[in-house]
């Protein structure tokens, strides 16, 4: 499944309506879309619809307010929380990851984990922060108080299933980074946020 | 109301009495991680003696911390487990508790409207220790829903 999913990002076109997709924080409109790719609705639709199809992205309805199509429900797109992986020859670095969480737990080897985590930060820093995240795939952005916010956790499947571990890693590893990290858990997204060295006031 | 509530115990073996320097951040943060789980939505109760925690109650063992509590739902205590300050806290665990060969936390459903004790939390956790996750006894990662409402009244 995950190469078909993955084939279906190979035309250009559906590729940049993916990315439009998924780079807004909201579920979005076919409408929307169009707009912000430049081109027509119909097209957008279809783009949208074979991404979902794909298991790429999930949708929703919603009423919107205002403006044409007011009080009808309509029909909105987000990224899917299904993860893609393509590994050739086939690996299953997530079963491994888990198989070492237990094992971290069991013999209580967290302080080693953060340590390792920060050292391994310190190697993968370098450049500025922001396009650094981004190519960590954090998917950050700076929110209207100055916070770095992390809209994607690469590390999300374990995340779920050993949050205490994989958040103190996470913490650790932005730290290491030479990010100003904290844990500041929401009801959604990323646990760490990162106070931004460009405040302007 | 629902008839099941989700009760919840944890136990932790401290790494030095609390009155010990190595556990002063733990001992610090206790009464406000308590009024975040209090305030947190969700929240039923949780097992207290007068001084208003239940560290004192040692039915574990001498060096095992006891942590009782009932919740409305899983959703209700995953939040405030792992997407509260509290997360702080769970990161930090091994700086004051060493790690347990058996389980050391267990979930199961309680008839809303009574209240859990040691005694049941501790044949909850030692089902969990024997059986694996079950409905009986589970834990937040293997998860089991509450049972089905009667159909008589």
């Amino acid at each position: 499944m995950s190469l078909e999913a993955l084939g279906a990002l190979r035309e250009p076109l559906r590729r940049a309506v993916y990315e439009f997709v998924v780079a807004r924080a909201e579920p979005v409109g076919r409408n929307e879309v169009a707009d912000g790719v430049g081109i027509g609705r119909t097209l957008a639709a279809f783009h949208l619809d074979k991404l979902a199809e794909a298991g790429l992205l999930d949708t929703s309805y919603a009423k919107r307010s205002g403006g044409p199509g007011a009080g009808r429900p309509a029909k909105l797109y987000h990224r899917s929380d299904a993860e893609h992986a393509v590994s050739l020859p086939p690996r299953d670095y997530r079963l491994l990851a888990t198989v070492l969480a237990a094992a971290v737990e069991r013999a209580g080897a967290e302080p080693a984990l953060y340590a390792a985590a920060r050292e391994q930060g310190a190697e993968l820093a370098g450049g500025d922060l922001m396009p650094r995240l981004t190519e960590l795939g954090y998917e950050p952005y700076e929110d209207a108080g100055h916070t770095i916010r992390l809209r994607n956790c690469p590390f999300h499947a374990l995340a779920q299933s050993h949050p205490g571990l994989v958040c103190g890693l996470n913490l650790a590893l932005l730290e290491g980074l030479g990010a100003d990290a904290r844990l500041d858990p929401g009801p959604a997204g990323c646990c760490v946020a990162l106070t931004s060295k460009n405040k302007s006031d | 109301m629902a008839a099941h509530h989700l009760a919840q115990l944890n136990i932790a073996r401290l790494r030095a009495p609390l009155d010990d320097p190595a556990l002063a951040d733990f001992v610090a943060q206790l009464p406000e991680i308590n009024a975040l789980a209090e305030r947190t939505p969700g929240y039923i109760w949780r097992l207290q003696d007068d001084s208003g925690d239940a560290t004192a109650l040692r039915p574990f063992g001498p060096d095992v911390i006891v942590n009782l509590t009932v919740w409305e739902s899983v959703e209700a205590l995953r939040t405030f487990t792992y997407r509260t300050d509290h997360l702080a806290s769970l990161r930090r665990r091994r700086d004051w508790f060493l790690p347990m060969e058996t389980p050391h936390l267990v979930l199961w459903w309680h008839p809303a409207g009574t209240l859990p004790d040691v005694a049941e939390a501790a044949a909850r956790l030692e089902a969990l220790r024997h059986n694996g996750p079950a409905p009986e006894a589970f834990t937040l990662r293997v998860p089991f829903p509450a049972p089905a409402p009667s159909a008589l009244p």
